[in-house]
């Protein structure tokens, strides 16, 4: 099937810093994508580009195409169809999408309006369903509150009706759950593969949370540094994964079963975009770096198995030692 | 042995408003809590968000004002706040709270507010103090060159490892964190829990470690209170607990966490939205959102009482039978 969204090589720099070093990624109509890696990696910035949502201080290039239409230096009136009609986003950061001093109503026939022409009492009626789609108790005696007077989950469940009103074919959901509790996030990680499923709505879901990741999503990009560094089924890389970054950002994570041992940090932190190591840019970090890595940057290989793999050395394939065994065990426990 | 840390029947009410104009109804983000924390010993407190656990921090601590109830530190009871007696018992309890940055001073050098509780506290001369600096330093993992360094200039883990170490400075026996590590990347949460459990092995340090990360919980404590609306609603060793959970918001908080590996369907998702903590339900604050509740629920509020050995729930139904039907 023909790709919803294709992105290639899209490069970003800020103040003649490269933080995205050449991303090619692809969304499948109706597919579930994940996106993750540490803080700093560009998981935001990849769409904010994109999406032409980058302040004019940042340089982008590369090509990002839409179905037919080209998004790629597309002039602003263009991308603001684009937006909130075939790709809705919801932010990282909530307060910035529902605007504090009008009433949730309001706010939900006004994009309504400007993405499907709804007015009137088709747009109330319109809204009300999406409030009840999202789960909001009693949408009719809550359509003329503000937001504050809605929980921190509501207001998530709101921001996700608010992204809807657009019947998007791609919801890009940046950190959805992360400022919210364990019992509140599993209500939306549930809502939003409910969504997908009755909507057949493509969603790219971006988290630092890989149990989360596992849970919403057929299929994983992990980035480090800008740039992808490995790629395939959830299946795939959850069960044994090659590049030793996503072998060590399983490994860090506690377990809620098991016995109860130190953690195994990945030594180290991010390096600074404006620093980058030689090589492979997770090299510095590397248990397995080889002196080779110290100079060659590694490209993003297609693997035997479908996945895609940028390192000289990674963990043997599946099957091979007993290697399968203690990734195994390393992510299941 | 005597507990480092008893409270008793701790209550917080605040007069907060509701709405916009409305008028103050009074919140009790505290209601009732009895706790023990012995020497050496970490106790974890977990719970919903607005269920009471950072002011149930600070209420440890004298830090904010109980309404009622008593906390006492070392088998005396707590001075009252800001006078010379507490002031100087701070030396002997510290906390460490979720956003280092906030908590640290842009304008010092790490190595001067690592010294700083030193100043306070009148603990050695120039020279020791000097000495003490580079010893907590190296505890949890900075580089002697870094203690020039500024604030902004060290990543989100390093910086509360400033935290911590200025934390230790005085060698308290009491350590509370509030969400130490929520603000960090998996990998260097673990970089930081584990020096945590280093501190843990070395002495006999007690610590109240409050987060909603369950997994992180599990990992470092030994016992583990959940809270629900401002009330201790189970607690008991981290092991069994997280096995075998007897009230049914801990198997829900417990089944919440996202494992990779366990399927979304499997789960018990809650339904419902957070109680108002100025309408409190009546009986058990729980019944609303709860698939057990029964009449009992709704009109008689459950006392904490003992479901296992070493674990204690308040649930009218959390006998054995009502506890495996739900799971
Ligand atoms: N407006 C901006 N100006 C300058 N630099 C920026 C800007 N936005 C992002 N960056 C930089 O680009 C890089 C990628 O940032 P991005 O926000 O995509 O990270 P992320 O992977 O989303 O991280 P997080 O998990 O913290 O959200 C970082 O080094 C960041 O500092
Ligand atoms: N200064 C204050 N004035 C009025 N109400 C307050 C104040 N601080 C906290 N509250 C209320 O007291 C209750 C408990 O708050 P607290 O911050 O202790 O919860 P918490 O369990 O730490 O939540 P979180 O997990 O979100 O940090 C909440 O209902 C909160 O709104
Ligand atoms: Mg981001
Ligand atoms: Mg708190």
């Amino acid at each position: 099937m023909a790709n919803l969204v294709e992105i290639r090589d899209l490069r970003v720099a800020f103040d003649g810093v490269p933080v995205l070093h050449g991303v090619d990624l692809e969304v499948a109509p109706g597919e579930a994508l994940g996106l993750v890696g540490e803080s700093g990696c560009g998981k935001s910035v990849t769409w904010l580009a994109a999406l032409g949502l980058l302040p004019s201080k940042a340089s982008v290039t590369g090509r990002v195409q839409l179905g037919e239409t080209d998004l790629t230096g597309a002039p602003q009136s263009a991308l603001e169809t684009v937006r909130g009609g075939r790709i809705a986003m919801i932010f990282q950061d909530p307060s910035s999408a529902l605007n504090p001093v009008l009433k949730i109503g309001r706010q939900l026939c006004e994009a309504l309006r400007l993405h499907r022409g709804l007015t009137g009492a088709a747009a109330k009626t319109e809204a009300l369903r999406l409030m009840d789609l999202v789960g909001i108790p009693d949408a009719r005696g809550r359509f003329r509150l503000y937001p504050h007077e809605f929980s921190g989950g509501q207001c998530q469940r709101l921001m996700i009706a608010m992204a809807l009103a657009g019947e998007p074919d791609l919801l890009i959901a940046d950190e959805p759950t992360t400022a919210l509790d364990a019992t509140i996030q599993a209500q939306i990680l549930d809502l939003l593969a409910r969504l997908r499923a009755e909507m057949n709505m493509a969603t790219v879901f971006i988290s630092h949370d890989l149990g989360a990741v596992a849970q919403v999503c057929e299929r994983v990009c992990v980035m480090y540094a800008g740039r992808i560094v490995e790629q395939g089924s959830v299946g795939q890389l959850f069960e044994h994964p090659r590049h030793p970054y996503t072998r060590g950002l399983f490994d860090a994570l506690p377990r809620l079963f098991g016995p109860r041992t130190a953690l195994v940090p990945i030594p180290g932190t991010v390096p600074d975009p404006r620093n980058l190591p030689g090589g492979c840019a997770f090299q510095p970090r590397c248990a397995h770096a080889q002196p080779f890595c110290q100079s060659a940057l590694p490209d993003l290989l297609p693997q035997r198995d479908g996945r895609k793999l940028a390192c000289a050395y990674p963990l043997p394939e599946r099957g091979q030692g007993g290697e399968r065994q203690a990734a195994r065990e390393g992510v299941f426990q | 042995m005597t507990a480092l840390l008893e409270a008793t029947d701790l209550v917080r009410v605040y007069t907060g408003r509701q709405g916009l104009f409305g008028k103050a109804a009074p919140v009790r983000a505290v209601d009732g809590v009895s706790l023990r924390v012995m020497p050496g010993e970490t106790l974890g407190i977990v719970g919903e968000s607005g269920s009471g656990k950072s002011t149930l921090g600070r209420m440890l601590l004298g830090v904010d004002p109980a309404q009622g109830g008593t906390v006492r530190f070392g088998g005396t009871p707590m001075p009252e706040r800001a006078t010379p007696a507490w002031r100087a018992l701070r030396a002997r309890m510290q906390m460490v709270f979720q956003d280092p940055l906030a908590a640290l001073d842009r304008r010092l050098t790490i190595a001067a507010q690592i010294r700083e509780p030193l100043e306070i506290h009148r603990i050695g001369d120039a020279r020791a103090r000097a000495a003490r600096v580079g010893e907590l330093m190296q505890a949890v993992g900075l580089r002697p060159d870094q203690a020039g360094r500024y604030p902004h200039e060290l990543s989100g883990g390093q910086r509360q490892r400033v935290v911590i170490a200025r934390a230790l400075a005085s060698g308290p026996e009491l350590l509370v964190c509030d969400e130490p590590v929520s603000a960090l990347d998996v990998s260097i949460q673990a970089q930081v829990v584990n020096l945590l459990r280093e501190l843990q092995r070395e002495g006999r340090r007690s610590m109240v470690f409050i987060s909603h990360d369950l997994k992180v919980v599990r990992n470092l404590c030994d016992r583990v209170a959940v809270m629900y609306l401002g009330r201790i609603v189970e607690e008991g060793p981290s092991e069994l607990l997280f096995a075998r959970p007897r009230h049914p918001y801990t198997r829900a908080l417990i089944s919440s966490v996202p494992e990779p590996g366990r399927p979304l369907d499997g789960r018990v998702i809650l339904q419902g939205e957070p109680p108002n903590p100025a309408k409190r339900p009546s009986g058990c604050a729980f019944h609303p959102r709860c698939a057990l509740a029964t009449d009992v629920c709704r009109n008689t509020v459950p006392e904490l009482r003992q479901t296992d050995p070493e674990q204690t729930a308040a649930c009218h139904h959390a006998d054995g039978t009502a506890a495996s039907r739900a799971a």
